[in-house]
């Protein structure tokens, strides 16, 4: 099964374990046979899993599992603090100058995601209200400039240019007005480069010492294959990385290069990239990622999403609205739209602990998008009155609100009833003692 | 640098990188369990994938039981036999058609090279004395027009373009009535980058490629998949997905000047049946060439 993601092989692997009373030799192989075929299908590179299956046979194979009474779940133990280790265990930060500005540079491949993740780095930054001054330094690809432009122009962020003059001279140039401007950060985007072109290499080179830049991140395409370790490797001896900015994780892909080149360059991965807008960019959590490898859900960051684009007053009324009873068709759709807010769906249920197993189910989930669309334009062709007062929508209104939206008017029928059960439900809900309901009243749909 | 030397130039480090180690191993004569296995994790780290490096090493297995093969270069020969039955013989060149103009839609992920692909095509449409037009359809990224308009003027050929936030599908469908008055050869049609998983652009291109079919019968006559060779398997679910959406003619599979192998193609036309057409081996316009699959195939197992 080719589709099938590491956390589900892993699971099943170990959940054959989870149930024997004692592990042979035998046994540990037979998991640990599917755990290097799990990480090779995820792209980790090979000499990376081989590693790693050694540390983690060594310890399976230790005093610790052959004799403690549930050695299933000590090796999935193992595994997972062996994948945390790896990954790292806490969130790295940005490195901070003494006295600003603080450089960072962005390295990388051809097409890793540069430009984009600058522009996003400079976005985080000014939402924390720093004042960064993003450097165009992308010479050679072409309108390279002009988007990192575009971008600054999008976030209100300036865009230092020298048009197509050599690279480290425009740094140095772009370091002076940083000074002059008060900019608390440069963030100097880079051409993309193989890293076995010696002369680019050189030319970057010649950047970190014009500027001595605190940062040099290195951004890696999530999707990277086994060769994410020979780049890697190439930047690290040519330059004193810093820290990994790991892109385009919005993706499917099982983001093994990640393991890979946190292991080559020991340098951790500082941001990850998730998504075509400028603030689809997050601090990584390394320990999350390991565990939803393992399966076990990213629960921190779901919450932290909901908390981000959820009013918070909003919730409150809503609440309230909906322990007197006073929910209506509009309070619907506006929970409906903050729900939207979120992201997209199936990238929500990944997050939910258990839900990674059904992973299969999952792919059906894009059509509930779609559900979501239809029931908002049915609501929309309401009335006001028929919002507030579902009980007055007859079948001639029916048919009206059917021919608006574009839908059947089962449809709209459905819609009716769905919301008819959910007040009772509510109703139910309100009786029960307020102290009860706060904290998950908060998003009655979760 | 003549083209076939620059495919090599390209296919040099793929040879290097593995192939050093294959050379070694295939000079042992010792065709045993640690021989398979190295064999193995060789494919492998080319990024071949597991499920078709087990296959490709348990039919070399067979292979060599059934022909008794004893030498290295016989089981080299093998080897290569096994994945040539995967990715075909044919060498592909640019699409004809009957009735002009041919309609080329460029797909992929970002950050593949799609935009340098067409700047690419174009100079090679150009080389032939053919008439080109291009089709700014990446509507989206910031400054991607500005991109594609810059190896118009390189390529000395027209340039279709909507304002930013565009319909892509408009744009397209400007572009082939234009090309069809003006008699041009073809119509080459940039697509902006999408991940194969967000449903919402996926049905974009279902209806990019909608309304091309109806802009022009039997259009689009080429729909090329762009993979960036250093991209693990998971190039593997981005054709499956994007074949799905708009069924693929072809691939071209850039960034092959790296160190990276591109063995990914195998296992997709392994899967899907879709041969390679097109090489990108650097950023230079005539940096892409026809794939060549018994010269792929011999780069990897030959000395230098």
């Amino acid at each position: 099964m080719v589709f099938e993601n590491l956390s589900n092989k892993l699971q099943e692997t170990l959940r054959k374990l989870k149930g024997k009373g004692k592990l042979t030799e035998k046994d540990v192989d037979a998991a640990l046979r599917e755990v290097r075929l799990a990480l090779l299908e995820a792209d980790v590179n090979f000499k990376v899993v081989k590693d790693f299956v050694a540390k983690v046979k060594e310890r399976c194979l230790g005093k610790e599992v052959l004799e403690s009474l549930t050695p299933g779940q000590q090796v999935i133990k193992i595994v997972n603090d062996e994948l945390t280790r790896l990954m790292g265990e806490s969130v790295a930060k940005l490195n901070q100058a003494s006295s600003p500005p603080t450089i960072v540079m962005m390295v990388g491949l051809q097409g890793s995601g540069k430009t984009t993740s600058s522009a996003k780095l400079a976005h985080l930054l000014k939402k924390k209200n720093h004042t960064p001054l993003l450097v165009a330094a992308d010479i050679y690809r072409p309108a390279a400039i002009k988007q990192l432009q575009v971008l600054g122009e999008q976030l209100d962020v300036p865009v230092f240019q020298m048009g197509e003059q050599d690279p480290a001279s425009t740094a140095k140039a772009a370091l002076e007005l940083a000074k002059k401007n008060r900019h608390d950060y440069l963030i100097i985007d880079t051409a993309g480069r193989l890293h076995i072109d010696e002369e680019l290499m050189n030319e970057l080179g010649r950047m970190e010492k014009a500027v001595s830049p605190h940062e040099i991140l290195l951004v890696v395409d999530a999707m990277t294959g086994q060769d994410a370790v020979n780049v890697a490797q190439s930047f690290r001896d040519k330059l004193g990385l810093t820290g990994v900015v790991l892109t385009k994780l919005d993706g499917d892909t099982r983001g093994g290069a990640a393991l890979s080149v946190r292991a080559v360059t020991g340098c951790p991965v500082k941001f990850a990239g998730l998504g075509e807008n400028t603030d689809a960019f997050e601090p990584f959590h390394p320990d999350r990622m390991s565990s939803r490898i393992l399966g076990m859900g990213d629960v921190l960051t779901l919450i932290e999403k909901a908390q981000s684009s959820f009013d918070q007053k909003q919730a409150q009324e809503m609440e309230r609205k909906l322990r007197t009873q006073q929910f209506t068709l509009d309070d619907f759709l506006e929970q409906l739209q903050q729900i939207k807010k979120m992201g997209p769906l199936n990238q929500i249920m990944e997050m939910m602990p258990g839900m990674g197993g059904l992973g299969k189910k999952l792919k059906g989930m894009s059509v509930d998008e779609q559900q979501f669309v239809r029931v908002e334009a049915i609501i929309k062709s309401m009335t006001k009155k028929e919002r507030q007062e579902p009980v007055i929508i007859n079948s001639s209104r029916r048919k009206r609100i059917a021919a608006g939206s574009g839908t059947k008017v089962q449809d709209v029928n459905n819609l009716l009833k769905q919301f008819d059960m959910m007040q009772k439900m509510m109703k139910q809900l309100g009786k029960m003692e307020k102290g009860k309901f706060k904290g998950k009243g908060k998003f009655p749909f979760m | 640098m003549g083209f076939f030397s620059r495919i090599k130039e390209g296919l040099k480090k793929t040879r290097t990188g593995i192939m050093g180690r294959m050379d070694g191993l295939f000079a042992r004569n010792m065709f045993d369990d640690q021989f398979y296995e190295e064999l193995e994790e060789i494919l492998i780290s080319a990024d071949i994938g597991v499920e078709t490096t087990l296959e490709l090493v348990e039919n070399l297995r067979q292979k060599v039981k059934e022909t008794k093969a004893k030498e290295g270069d016989q089981v080299v020969t093998l080897l290569k036999e096994l994945i040539l039955d995967i990715i075909g013989t044919e060498i592909y060149g640019l699409a004809e058609v009957e009735e002009k103009p041919a309609v080329i839609l460029v797909l992929g992920v970002n950050g593949v090279g799609k935009t340098t692909t067409i700047g690419k095509l174009a100079a090679r449409y150009q080389r032939e004395k053919k008439k080109v037009i291009l089709a700014a359809g990446d509507t989206f990224r910031a400054a991607a027009c500005e991109q594609l308009e810059i190896w118009a003027d390189r390529a000395g050929c027209e340039m279709i373009k909507h304002q930013g936030g565009a319909d892509p599908s408009a744009v397209l469908f400007d572009a082939i009535s234009a090309a069809k008055a003006r008699g041009v050869d073809a119509v080459l049609c940039d697509t902006a980058g999408r991940l194969h998983n967000k449903t919402n652009l996926m049905n974009e291109l279902k209806k990019v490629h909608r309304v091309v079919e109806k802009a022009m019968p039997g259009a689009p006559h080429e729909v090329l998949l762009v993979l960036d060779a250093t991209t693990g398997q998971n190039a593997l679910a981005q054709a499956k997905v994007f074949n799905e959406a708009a069924p693929l003619t072809g691939v071209v599979l850039t960034k092959l000047d790296g160190t990276a192998k591109g063995g990914i193609v195998i296992a997709v036309a392994r899967a899907l049946k879709v041969p390679v057409k097109f090489i990108g081996v650097g950023e230079k316009s005539d940096d892409l060439q026809p794939f060549d699959p018994r010269e792929y195939v011999d780069g990897l197992f030959t000395q230098d």
